[in-house]
């Protein structure tokens, strides 16, 4: 039964000049989008209000639109949460006006309507909490990837350290820029999910990287290149099969795990895909264009 | 080839057992319940469970068991309806010294519970309630600290008859004390010096017939007035949070000037916004009746009088010096004046606080006392891209009384708006005023229904995701897929034992880490039976190809196992309520499925193909 299955022999690194330039283009619209239109930062980082309500029945948004434009709501950003029955209203931070208060006027607002409104959730987030929050994710961010950086140069080479952070760097950046692009909802959670696409992302990588060395001290005459190729096609099954699983399960948390926990979803599924990719032709090829050779992982064999 | 030594079977069996036995409370729902703990002086034993049994019994309120565990009485019931009705009856019978809040009580069987097994704790986002983030006024913690100096370097000079002529705190830090001639300053230095080793002085040079002297808080009497103000806000809002009678909140210091409160189950967020943000005390001082209101209206308030005004925002001329602060009180009731029926709160001083409050007032009887309401509010603001703090202080005069004889431990205050403002007031003096005004810098509010929409949801996500996972592993592996769907079980029942033996919060995103940990577990089998496969292809016997295969793949699960907790690491040290959730439960799972993945499915393994000839492997 085994014998019968093909393996499989693709030449990844032969076409790693056109992945550079796929890569180079999906990053150059990520920063650009980026520096154009920045992203659509939630209140968790911007600071403001926001209410989620939900009504007995379907509502109209511009019945919730024209009740608060007589109020000083009246600039609130109105939207369906999820159903037609779930609105999320969105207030900036008003000046001169204590905002913990906000969200209690707001709801005595809707309830003039007659109609059972229910609080479903109030976010208060304030100006001095929010930005504490972008300097501290980013700065998550930033260790996260020194210390990956310092373990991996530890377990392998200098060489594969700077091939794993380009992959991550990478993978963060387009992610970021994905969300930048269709101006989806950046909070706290998407936050949460691109350290988690670092360790699927990273995962990959170390797989290919770990058959890398194995190969190297194997193949004793292929040269670079082909020793990488190999390294790839050995652990392409692998690596599709757990994307595949974890895509699965990613899937499933995206429509069933409600509309909360959506940005997150987003965030990683699309991470775990440019992940893979980026384990293939990311962070091989940058290693091998660092001049990766065989003598460069003699010393670290045998540990434990 | 491929057997396992039977300590080993035998490690693996003992740690699926206790696993299997703290996760089991989770599958036990939860009673509505009533939690009674004591309030001022009181102490919860046996003697309130009679009492509460008994006041149950006599309004013919079924209930179910009652406990009296760590301070706590907690007595589960039937329904909801009933629970209410029963807080009811319980509060009357108990009376003020006794706080009586909802809860959920975990149904968990007795013999469990024996073993200290519980269920896991959900976060906020799952249960409903209120989170807080409060951030203390440090600067104005500053201020009245310098204030205290300004008033014992008052009396102190006094006493030691140094003359000076003004002492003042400076707009910016620290105190400006004007002394007529060189000499008073000298010997000023020397009793400042002397009693106030916290103070850094400072001698500008000396103008014509002004000799200034600064004193400034040193740097550790800074540092330490800022710890006590946090220190005293927490203990204070702990006690307020009590008042409000809520089940397990949590009140935590987080950083050097902020604090987590959070509440589960509250949904009357407004109220509890007013109790824990409220700076509310009161300051008795006698009205100056030498001096009229419209002089100070004019600008010639006398030396040590100031401008008050009261409700109807009418001036009121009182002494500078305050007779009594809200710091005396120790216990504080709202009511009705029996001769008006206006509301009213009944005051107990302690004994230091009636002693010197029947002193002060013994000298004045037949004057006018007043009854000045302080509150302090800070909050912070975006301006034009910059973010400042705005403070404003209320003080009203609520009321304006004659005092008809000494008073003492005991007397009432009136003057109030509402019934209301009568019961909250009493509130916030029974807790004790805060030592610095706080600001609500974050709240968050999850309302029951969403809070168990997204227990539903999540905890569907986590099914379907597992079903879904265990389907492709038994289709693409046969019976070592089946061998990796047993660990992946395993994996799961093993977090929630972790989780729940930790008490580590649950959030919805941590069950997203569940679901995304579910997904990438089976990686370390699915590298495993790579190899396995690699191996066969290479011509090894099945054996030597399973053997080979777990030895391989090890370094490179390790490898990569290393590093994402790396990530999960970073994640939980930098981040916040729920995002913490997420990194323990990413950490939980890369740690479990590292034993299930490798551990028990080696056991299955080779409990099945161990010890035998094989002729062909089936992968």
């Amino acid at each position: 039964m085994a014998t019968t299955r093909q393996r499989f022999n693709f030449n990844f690194m032969g076409k790693r000049k056109q992945a550079a330039v796929f890569s180079g283009l999906l990053l150059g619209i990520s920063l650009f989008s980026l520096v154009t239109q920045q992203l659509n930062l939630g209140i968790d980082f911007t600071g403001g209000t926001l209410v989620e309500v939900g009504y007995q029945q379907t509502v109209e948004l511009e019945q919730v639109r024209e009740l608060l434009s007589a109020t000083e709501f009246g600039d609130a950003a109105v939207q369906y949460f999820g159903s037609a029955r779930d609105v999320l209203i969105r207030v900036a931070q008003v000046e001169g006006k204590n905002s913990a208060d906000l969200s209690g006027e707001l709801i005595d607002i809707l309830k003039q309507s007659g109609q059972t409104v229910e609080i479903r959730r109030v976010e208060f987030v304030g100006p001095q909490v929010g930005e504490d929050l972008q300097e501290d994710g980013g700065l998550a961010l930033i260790y996260a990837l020194i210390m990956i950086f310092i373990y991996v140069a530890f377990r392998f080479q200098r060489r594969f350290s700077v091939g794993a952070i380009a992959a991550l760097a990478h993978d963060i950046i387009i992610t970021i820029g994905f969300f930048s692009v269709l101006q989806l909802d950046f909070d706290l959670t998407v936050l949460a999910a691109l350290l988690a696409v670092i360790g699927y992302s990273l995962n990959d990588t170390i797989v290919v990287f770990d058959r890398i060395r194995e190969n190297f001290h194997r193949m004793r005459k292929g040269t670079p290149v082909e020793v990488v190729n190999t390294s790839l096609n050995q652990t392409l099954t692998r690596t599709l099969i757990t994307s595949l699983t974890t895509l699965l399960v990613l899937t499933a948390l995206f429509f069933l795990g409600g509309e909360l926990i959506r940005p997150f979803s987003t965030a990683l599924i699309f991470g775990v895909i440019i992940g893979t990719y980026s384990s293939i032709y990311v962070a091989s090829p940058v290693t091998l264009a660092l001049g990766i050779n065989r003598q460069d992982l003699m010393p670290v064999e045998k540990e434990e | 080839m491929n057997r396992y030594p039977l300590w080993k079977y035998l490690l693996i069996l003992i740690i699926v057992a206790v696993g299997c036995l703290y996760a089991l409370p989770n599958i036990y729902g939860k009673d509505p319940a009533l939690q009674v703990s004591a309030a001022r002086g009181a102490e919860v034993s046996e003697i309130t469970r009679y009492a509460v049994e008994d006041a149950l019994d006599t309004a013919g309120v079924g209930y179910g068991d009652i406990t009296v565990a760590e301070g706590n009485l907690v007595v589960r019931f039937q329904d909801e309806e009933t629970q209410l009705k029963a807080q009811d009856v319980v509060k009357e019978a108990l009376g003020r010294s006794y706080t009586v809040a909802l809860n959920l009580a975990p149904a968990t069987p007795e013999w469990l519970r024996a073993f200290g097994a519980e269920p896991m704790f959900l976060g906020l986002d799952l249960r409903g309630g209120v989170h807080f983030l409060m951030e203390v006024d440090m600067e104005a913690a500053v201020a009245k600290a310098e204030e205290r100096y300004v008033s014992d370097i008052r009396t102190q000079l006094r006493d030691e008859r140094i003359r000076y002529k003004t002492i003042n705190r400076r707009r910016a830090e620290g105190l400006l004390i004007r002394f007529r001639d060189a000499e008073q300053r000298r010997l000023g230095i020397a009793v400042i010096e002397d009693r106030f080793t916290d103070l850094e002085l400072e001698q500008p040079a000396a103008e014509s017939d002004e000799f200034p002297l600064i004193a400034r808080l040193s740097e550790a009497a800074v540092k330490e007035t800022r710890r006590l103000a946090l220190q005293q806000n927490i203990t204070t809002l702990r006690k307020r949070v009590n008042e409000l009678g809520v089940a397990e909140p949590i009140i935590q210091q987080q950083g050097l000037e902020r604090v987590v409160v959070q509440l589960p189950g509250v949904q009357d967020t407004a109220r509890a916004k007013t109790i824990l943000g409220a700076t509310a005390t009161l300051e008795f001082r006698m009205t100056d009746e030498d001096n009229s209101a419209q002089d100070a209206l004019d600008g010639r308030a006398p030396a040590g009088s100031r401008l008050y005004y009261d409700r109807g925002g009418n001036p009121v001329l009182l002494k500078k010096q305050v007779m009594l602060t809200g710091d005396y009180i120790i216990d504080a009731a709202s009511g009705f004046d029996g001769a008006s029926g206006s509301p009213n709160v009944s005051i107990t001083l302690d004994g230091k606080g009636a002693k010197r409050f029947s002193d002060a007032t013994a000298e004045e009887v037949g004057r006018n006392m007043a009854v000045v309401f302080i509150e302090n509010k800070a909050e912070t603001v975006e301006v034009d891209g910059e973010i400042k703090k705005r403070r404003e202080t209320i003080e009203e005069v609520i009321n304006v009384a004659t005092i008809r004889e000494q008073l003492g431990k005991r007397f009432q205050i009136t003057g109030l708006d509402s019934t209301e403002e009568a019961r909250n007031l009493a509130l916030l003096l029974r807790a004790g005023a805060l030592a610095a005004p706080i600001e609500i810098i974050e709240e968050r509010t999850v309302g029951p229904s969403l809070g168990q929409d997204n227990i539903d949801r999540g905890f569907t996500s986590v099914k379907i995701g597992f079903i879904l996972v265990l389907i492709f592993m038994a289709v693409w592996y046969k019976a070592f897929g089946l061998a990796a769907d047993v660990a992946l079980a395993l994996n799961l029942v093993l977090i929630i034992a972790l989780l729940s033996m930790l008490q580590a919060t649950l959030t919805l995103p941590g069950i997203a880490g569940i679901v995304l940990t579910v997904g990438m577990a089976v990686d370390a089998n699915v590298l495993i039976f790579q190899r396995i496969r690699e191996e066969l292809n290479n011509g090894n016997s099945p054996q030597a190809s399973i053997h080979a295969g777990y030895e391989k793949a090890f370094t490179t699960i390790a490898d990569a196992n290393i590093t994402t907790l790396f990530a999960a690491i970073v994640l939980f040290s930098f981040g916040t309520g729920p995002i913490k959730g997420f990194a323990v439960t990413l950490s939980l799972g890369i740690v479990c499925s590292m034993f299930t993945a490798i551990m028990v499915t080696r056991s299955i393994v080779n409990l099945i193909y161990g010890g035998r000839k094989l002729r062909k492997l089936v992968i």
